[in-house]
């Protein structure tokens, strides 16, 4: 088998335009490429993909692989697990990266046991390691309450990374790169399922993972009632709400604004987090935030190890005079 | 309609994290003293998945668990909710496996116990998180997977599935067999009632080592690993977190304000 070589990158694309992740898997790629001293290549796999290739380049790749196929509109796994492995198979790239997203957390786990490779998911730091140039892939293990380093002797190395954990690369519409284009060779038979549907959440206002202000609530807010003070407080700074798990179970609001292991992962600028206790599941999602502000009335909670900000009280009291200033000084 | 259900035990996932500890020098945890281990929440999603289908069509759900030393009254939980057979994969040589080893030898059972029309596991375990075995005992044994599954009705030999996405959800058909990996949005799981209890005391596992399936203890467990585990740790939360005081709730709550305007937040 030939020597495995290069850093591939799995590209995903959304609305004709690559998606936020694209840009992060671009910026990590391209600095373990420069380490290794070898190219970065990008995956395209669509319908009517190619006219993405020049938006990836400028992101950092030197090659992108475009496979477009009218079989390839809609992500299925056996079709992109088989164009994706046939690819890897012809190209052998020393790793590849995709994003921890529904696509990727479904395409990396099937497209490495194809490949009779291992594969490290929602990984939050990537390094080559001088000596052996193997990849070493860092994530958080124990709903976030510890953090694992591991490494495969098997190529090639496969790994999707958590989003907002990598810093985006900056586009440079000056750089050049070769663009490839492969048969995907799918015949309709080749894909046993089939997509019925797909269902898009509606949001009021700003989204979740692009607000850069966010007020959340736990367990302790108690109601649907409390959560409308919360709302008021993040439509006051232009922020989105959140809550940690028990106000989603309990119906309290909408289970789309789950932040958390198996919710949202958001890194806002201001995490203003209102009675909950900042359990690792819920770290997890919001650890990234710059800023965190925790109000609860339990000094020993959690959430006060990861806030730059405190307060010891009973929300209740908190909030309203909270809100009050904040109107105050965002007015005058 | 056969189904077979992959649960795992774990340490509880909410074991308070102060009482969280790991052992540097082994790269292992250390299970929290005076905290039970649980049955794997998110494999209870994939069971209460097939107990769903099991109350509207019937059918016969075995569950299957990996591991030593495994605790009867965890691993009998799935019995008690109303599962039919328990099949334990007990044996040192089955532990400290990663994805690959330890889907290999639930593949290889499930090969062994043959009929079935649907496998469910969960998204991820809550010990290791690492979301693949579902995907790799699919792609062993040929199957149509659907990952992270929030509803699952069955017509016609088909699934029909309500797969989670980034933005919503996504409805997909798969023919049967297939394997199913169940999110937490599938929605509350049942708690064992009395006469399931009564039933699971009663019911003794099957318990099959590496020869009773067929594979070599070279490819399970630590021996079969092919990812390694370089290097655990705790990660330090920095605890520099600034209290902001005042004589009321609510001039901490004004001060607070005020802070973050210093700091050019609002
Ligand atoms: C596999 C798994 C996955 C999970 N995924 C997630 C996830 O993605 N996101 C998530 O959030 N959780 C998740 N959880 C749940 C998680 O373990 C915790 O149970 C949950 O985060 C706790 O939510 P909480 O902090 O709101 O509630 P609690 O831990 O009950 O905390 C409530 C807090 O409110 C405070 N409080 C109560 N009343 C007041 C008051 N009047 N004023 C001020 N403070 C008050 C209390 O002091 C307490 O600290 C998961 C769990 C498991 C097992």
């Amino acid at each position: 088998m030939a020597e495995s070589k290069g850093v591939m990158v799995y590209a995903e694309a959304s609305q004709d335009k690559l998606s936020a992740i694209t840009r992060e898997l671009m910026g990590c790629a391209r600095k373990l490429a420069d380490d290794l001293g070898e190219g970065l290549s990008a995956v395209l796999v669509g319908s009517d993909v190619a006219s993405l290739a020049q938006e990836a380049i400028a992101l950092g790749a030197d090659r992108i692989y475009v496979i477009d196929d009218r079989l390839l509109k809609d992500y299925q796994t056996d079709a992109y697990v088989a164009v994706m492995g046939k690819l890897a198979q012809q190209v052998t790239p020393r790793i590849i990266i995709l994003g921890q997203t529904a696509v990727g957390r479904d395409l990396a786990p099937r497209l490495a046991f194809r490949l009779e490779t291992a594969a490290t998911l929602d990984c939050v730091e990537l390094a080559i390691d001088a000596d052996s140039r193997r990849l070493l892939a860092t994530r958080p293990v124990y709903g976030g309450n510890a953090l694992a380093t591991f490494t495969t002797e098997s190529q090639p190395q496969i790994v999707t990374i958590r989003a907002k954990a990598f810093s985006p690369a900056e586009p440079d519409t000056s750089r050049q790169g070769e663009v490839t284009t492969i048969e995907a060779g799918l015949r309709p038979e080749d894909i046993r399922t089939k997509l019925l549907e797909r269902v898009t959440e509606e949001v009021e206002g700003i989204r979740l993972e692009e607000a850069s202000v966010v007020v959340s609530g736990g367990r302790g807010i108690g109601s649907a009632q409390g959560f409308k003070q919360l709302e008021e407080l993040a439509k006051l700074l232009k922020g989105a709400l959140g809550a940690s798990r028990p106000p989603c179970d309990n119906g309290w609001v909408s289970e789309h604004l789950q932040v958390g292991i198996t919710g949202k992962i958001i890194a806002p600028d201001l995490y203003i987090a209102v009675a909950l206790s900042g359990s690792s599941q819920h770290l997890s999602g919001c650890s990234g935030a710059k800023n965190i502000v925790a109000i609860n009335k339990d000094p020993e909670a959690n959430i006060f190890r990861a806030a730059s900000w405190g307060i010891v009280s009973d929300w209740k009291r908190v909030l309203p005079a909270f809100s009050d200033k904040v109107e105050e000084l965002v007015s005058g | 309609m056969n189904m077979i259900v992959c649960l795992k035990q774990v340490i509880d996932p909410e074991t308070p994290p102060a009482s969280f500890k790991i052992d540097p020098q082994s790269n292992k945890i250390v299970p929290p003293p005076g905290i039970a281990p649980v049955l794997d929440p998110y494999s209870e999603y994939a069971l209460e998945a097939a107990l769903r289908i099991k109350d509207a069509k019937g059918g016969k759900i075995t569950a299957l668990s990996l591991g030593s030393d495994l605790v009867r009254e965890v691993v009998k939980k799935p019995l008690a909710m109303g599962a039919d057979e328990l099949v334990l994969l007990e044996d040192e040589a089955f532990t400290e496996g990663d994805s690959w080893s330890t889907a290999y030898a639930l593949a290889m059972a499930i090969k062994k116990l043959g009929d079935y029309d649907l496998i469910f596991c969960g998204r991820q375990a809550a010990d290791w998180d690492a979301g693949q075995v579902g995907s790799a005992i699919a792609e062993l044994l040929g199957l149509p997977s659907v990952t992270v599954a929030q509803k699952i009705d069955i017509s016609d030999g088909q699934a029909r599935v309500e797969r989670v996405t980034d933005d919503g959800y996504e409805v997909i058909e798969v023919p049967l067999p297939a394997l199913i990996t169940v999110s937490n949005e599938l929605g509350e799981v049942r708690y064992p009632n009395i006469r399931g209890i009564m039933a699971a005391r009663k019911k003794e596992p099957i318990i099959w080592r590496p020869a009773d399936i067929g594979v070599d203890a070279s490819e399970l467990g630590a021996a079969g690993r092919r990812t390694r585990l370089l290097k655990l740790w705790l990660p330090v939360r920095e605890g520099k977190c600034q209290m902001i005081e005042g004589d009321s709730p609510e001039e901490q709550a004004v001060n607070l304000a005020l802070k973050l305007r210093e700091a050019k937040l609002l």
